[in-house]
């Protein structure tokens, strides 16, 4: 290395100047970085594929129409565009999968972080995750062959599609997701919080409900947003299990369609391109896409806020 | 290159020192590893007017310090002086930091290392660094010590550099016959040896370590004392430390680092003085100096 | 203490000069929260045993040598699932060439080179959390509208395949950033002060050690898309496919077979659903069986 000539150096490039210009090196941070813009891409692409249909299906229905009516029919004739039904299909499955996934995914949550023994916690934790892991195609066979049989054998006459079994098989698909980020928000919880009830001579429940609970409530909601977001956007088990059939009904027995199974149902058939009907699998999908995009934009900026405050 | 061949020609090596002994060895007590009075060797670093600022919050301000060659230096004060963030501007790890910029000169034998045509990468290929915490990679030994030779592409006599590295570093015989094995098996002062011999490889010219001791029990802090020692036959070495008999017993120089609290309330450090170690130690210049090395702050 | 900590504090105050007040009501409010607690965690527990039970009552006596060697059929007597089984591995060929580099250097970048505080990479952030709630039908529609019908690629595997990919990319990204951060700090330093360009240091030190966590991630990923309903249907997987597919052919997969077996009337097509549902369980068992494994060997605690 040549450091002992360096005391003569004056002026002119330094020699501590690069010796390469690493050509090879830039080109490979330069395809990272075009990876990183795919993910960019992969939105613009969503939003532009949604968005062309439905600003020429809007151009032929009006709005009214489609928020106002409450009759859809878009593939008879006469053609009904009223999305109404098929935003009481989603909502309908929508609460019965929270009424499980919520109570009971917040309930684990509270058991694995405060009461389990560590032993427990490390079994119960995987097995529950195996469930998240669970295709949806699986969990809808489930619904429609044991769970609505099940029902029906208790004496509640539902029909063969119905809400409920969509939405409870559902629920039971995203008690993980609420369990692990709301245990997650509650294990970030510091010791010290809880260490220092138990001083004052408070009890396990009332530490969990009172401290760690309430501290680690940013998170536990944005566990619940997402839960709902994915509730929404759930295709394959109410496809399997809910039905096809578009009525504004929030009884749970009946068979409802979603905004999710109208656009599989539709988009796997073989409706011609640039028509209507086509294009109504756009304006659905909007709709559907500005819901659940509203919700996770939600549930991302409270887990945020909760980190900002614990970490 | 043999790196021996960089030591100024008047410089007939001899045994050093073990170090260890709670005694300040003054230089002239010392065996000399190098004839030349300190202040007549070559400046390594001149530093004029170096400050460093924390996005925006200064940091640390004004240190004139010249660094010599083949000696070592060490950089004293209490925690929060600046010591760290200053040795972090002789081979320009502070850029790595976001938000961290620095101002002053920088001289490198008489270069500007701020310059902008130089390649922060070019800096520290010559300028060394090993960190409080021991840091080897997490694989074999071998590949610790040749990772530097193998980027900077000196792959001629692989071995031969590892070996020479380990032996410098005071670990050949230790680990000689487990070279293949996993450097995070070691222990904590054979660890940082590791990493001293890993920036031994890639044949640099100044060695700066940032309290390579502070994670270490006595008797492997006493072992790298030691290797420092030899060190200054070949290398010039720049050590942070906050531990006062360590300067005395390894130190030619030392600098002494301290805080001082502005008119707004905002801490930042100052280079208070820099002197002959038995200088500082015994007859220092400043009272904040005497304060400190007396212990009656700190 | 932070203010939410320090309104908690006083809440647990509060709650103890309660509980001193009527201790009994409160240990029965609290056996009452047990029970609440207990019931929740079993109820996840058991639908996955009673699930898991009814595969395989009702599968069990259909898995053969016929599901595997043959094609789909109208007569459940000779019905197979040879074609959505040889698609299903293809699919995870090309996910393993396409989503799988471009995640990873996506995590890459944006763990290892991306200016902290930007703006931008702030926005880039932002996309690849919502991507990864974005609804799995809507990635069927990105699918049916630019390859499908856009660049008129039709039907093919290879289009279901891509779909697949960028539904996983969130997924791997998310799980690869995660293990470049558990790298800690220190490494990249000790390589950076020996001259190493950053590159270098990410290439030679970083990547390797964060190899497993990478892994265990895109695995993961990968047995999700595998398992994939809803995306499919909008760029139209088959269920008739009686040839083994190519990238360029039409194709079923399982999990589409499994759902259109599910929909027919005759009820030995639900015992081959089930049997299928068996195939499709054990490849994903197999799968994370395999990241597990692979996690528990090689992570490294710092």
């Amino acid at each position: 290395m040549a450091i002992t000539s360096s005391t003569t150096n004056g002026g002119g490039r330094p020699q501590l100047a690069a010796t390469s210009r690493r050509l090879g090196e830039r080109a490979i941070i330069g395809a990272l970085a075009l990876a990183a813009v795919i993910s960019v891409l992969v939105t613009v692409g969503i939003v532009v594929a949604l968005l062309i249909p439905s600003v020429e299906f809007f151009s032929e229905i009006p709005f009214a129409e489609f928020f106002g009516t409450s009759e859809w029919a878009p593939l008879f004739e006469p053609p009904a565009f009223g999305v109404p039904p098929l935003i009481v299909g989603t909502l309908s499955t929508t609460f019965w999968a929270c009424l499980v996934a919520l109570p009971l995914g917040l309930g684990t949550a509270i058991y694995l972080s405060e009461y389990a023994r560590p032993r427990v916690r490390s079994t119960v934790k995987p097995v529950l995750e195996v469930l998240a892991g669970i295709p949806t195609v699986v969990l809808g066979y489930f619904a429609l062959t044991v769970l609505t049989p099940f029902l029906r054998a208790l004496g509640w006459q539902v029909e063969i599609f119905n809400a409920f079994s969509a939405g409870v098989i559902i629920g039971i698909l995203l008690l993980p997701t609420v369990t692990s980020l709301s245990e997650d928000a509650m294990t970030a919880v510091p010791s010290s919080l809880r260490e220092g009830s138990f001083g004052l001579g408070a009890n396990r429940f009332q530490v969990s409900t009172r401290v760690v609970v309430p501290a680690a409530i940013s998170g536990i909601i944005a566990s619940f947003v997402l839960a709902i977001s994915r509730a929404i956007g759930e295709t394959t088990i109410v496809l399997l299990a809910a039905g096809q059939l578009a009525r504004v009904s929030f009884w749970p027995g009946e068979s409802v369609m979603t905004m999710t199974a109208f656009i599989a149902g539709t988009g796997s058939g073989d409706v011609p391109t640039g028509s209507i009907e086509y294009k109504t699998i756009f304006a659905v999908g909007l709709t559907l896409f500005v819901l659940t995009f509203i919700l996770n934009i939600i549930s991302i900026r409270m887990v945020r806020r909760f980190r900002e405050i614990y970490e | 290159m043999d790196p021996t061949s960089e030591t100024p020609p008047a410089a007939p090596s001899s045994p050093v020192a073990t170090g260890g002994g709670l005694a300040t060895l003054s230089v002239e007590d010392r065996p000399a590893a190098d004839a030349l009075p300190l202040d007549q060797r070559e400046v390594v670093f001149d530093c004029e007017g170096v400050g460093v600022r924390y996005d925006g919050k200064r940091a640390l301000r004004d240190v004139d310090l010249r660094i010599h060659a083949n000696a070592v230096t060490a950089l004293i004060g209490p925690s929060g002086c600046g010591k760290s963030t200053f040795i972090r501007c002789l081979n320009r790890m502070n850029d790595l930091i976001p938000g961290a910029s620095v101002d002053g000169a920088v001289a490198y034998h008489g270069e500007n290392l701020y310059h902008p045509q130089v390649d922060p990468i070019e800096v520290r290929k010559r300028i060394g660094m090993v960190f409080q915490k021991p840091n080897p990679f997490p694989k074999s030994i071998y590949d610790n010590v040749a990772f530097g030779p193998r980027v900077l592409g000196m792959k001629d006599q692989l071995d031969d550099r590892v070996e020479q590295a380990l032996r410098r570093a005071v670990l050949w015989d230790e680990v000689k016959d487990r070279l293949k094995e996993g450097a995070l098996g070691l222990s904590g002062g054979q660890q940082q040896r590791l990493c001293i011999a890993r920036a031994l490889a890639v044949e640099p010219d100044v060695i700066l370590m940032d309290e390579p001791c502070s994670a270490l029990d006595p008797i492997s802090t006493s072992a790298i004392e030691d290797l420092m020692l030899s060190l200054t036959n070949e290398y010039t070495v720049v050590i942070v430390t906050h531990n006062m008999q360590q300067a005395a017993r390894v130190a030619d120089m030392t600098a002494f680092f301290s805080v001082d609290q502005g008119e707004t309330g905002a801490r930042c450090g100052v280079l208070v003085e820099v002197d002959r170690t038995d200088k500082i130690f015994t007859n220092p210049a400043h009272e904040r100096t005497e304060a400190y090395v007396t212990g009656r702050f700190g | 203490m932070n203010t939410a900590g320090r309104i908690a504090g006083e809440r647990a105050g509060v709650a103890v000069r309660e509980s001193l007040a009527g201790r009994r009501n409160r240990s029965v409010a609290a056996g009452v929260f047990l029970g609440y607690l207990l019931l929740s965690t079993v109820v996840g527990l058991v639908a996955l045993a009673v699930l898991l039970a009814t595969i395989l009552h009702d599968g069990l006596p259909y898995v053969d040598a016929m599901l595997f060697t043959n094609s789909p059929s109208a007569d459940p007597e000779r019905a197979g699932a040879r074609p959505a089984i040889i698609a299903s591995i293809l699919v995870a060929v090309v996910l393993i060439a396409t989503a799988l580099p471009i995640a990873v250097g996506t995590a890459v970048y944006l763990e290892e080179f991306a200016p902290k505080g930007n703006r931008l990479i702030d926005l880039i952030e932002l996309n690849i959390q919502n991507l990864a709630a974005v609804p799995s039908i809507i990635f069927g529609i990105l699918g049916l509208a630019f390859l499908v019908r856009g660049i008129d690629l039709g039907p093919v595997l290879l289009a279901g395949a891509l779909i697949l990919g960028l539904q996983m990319l969130p997924t791997v990204i998310i799980a690869s950033r995660e293990a470049l951060r558990a790298v800690p700090d220190s490494v990249r330093q000790g390589g950076m002060a020996l001259g190493a360009t950053r590159w270098q240091v990410v290439w030679r030190e970083v990547l390797p050690a964060a190899i497993p966590g990478i892994a265990t991630g895109s695995i993961l990923g990968m047995s999700r898309a595998i398992g994939e309903t809803a995306p499919l249907l909008m760029v139209g997987a088959a269920t008739f496919v009686s040839f083994n597919p190519g990238l360029l052919t039409q194709y079923t997969v399982l999990p589409i077979l499994i759902f259109q077996w599910i929909k027919l009337p005759q009820e030995m097509f639900q015992g081959l659903a089930a049997a299928a549902i068996i195939v499709l369980l054990v490849i994903l068992v197999a799968m994370n069986g395999f990241a597990i494994w692979m996690r528990n060997r090689y992570e490294r605690k710092w």
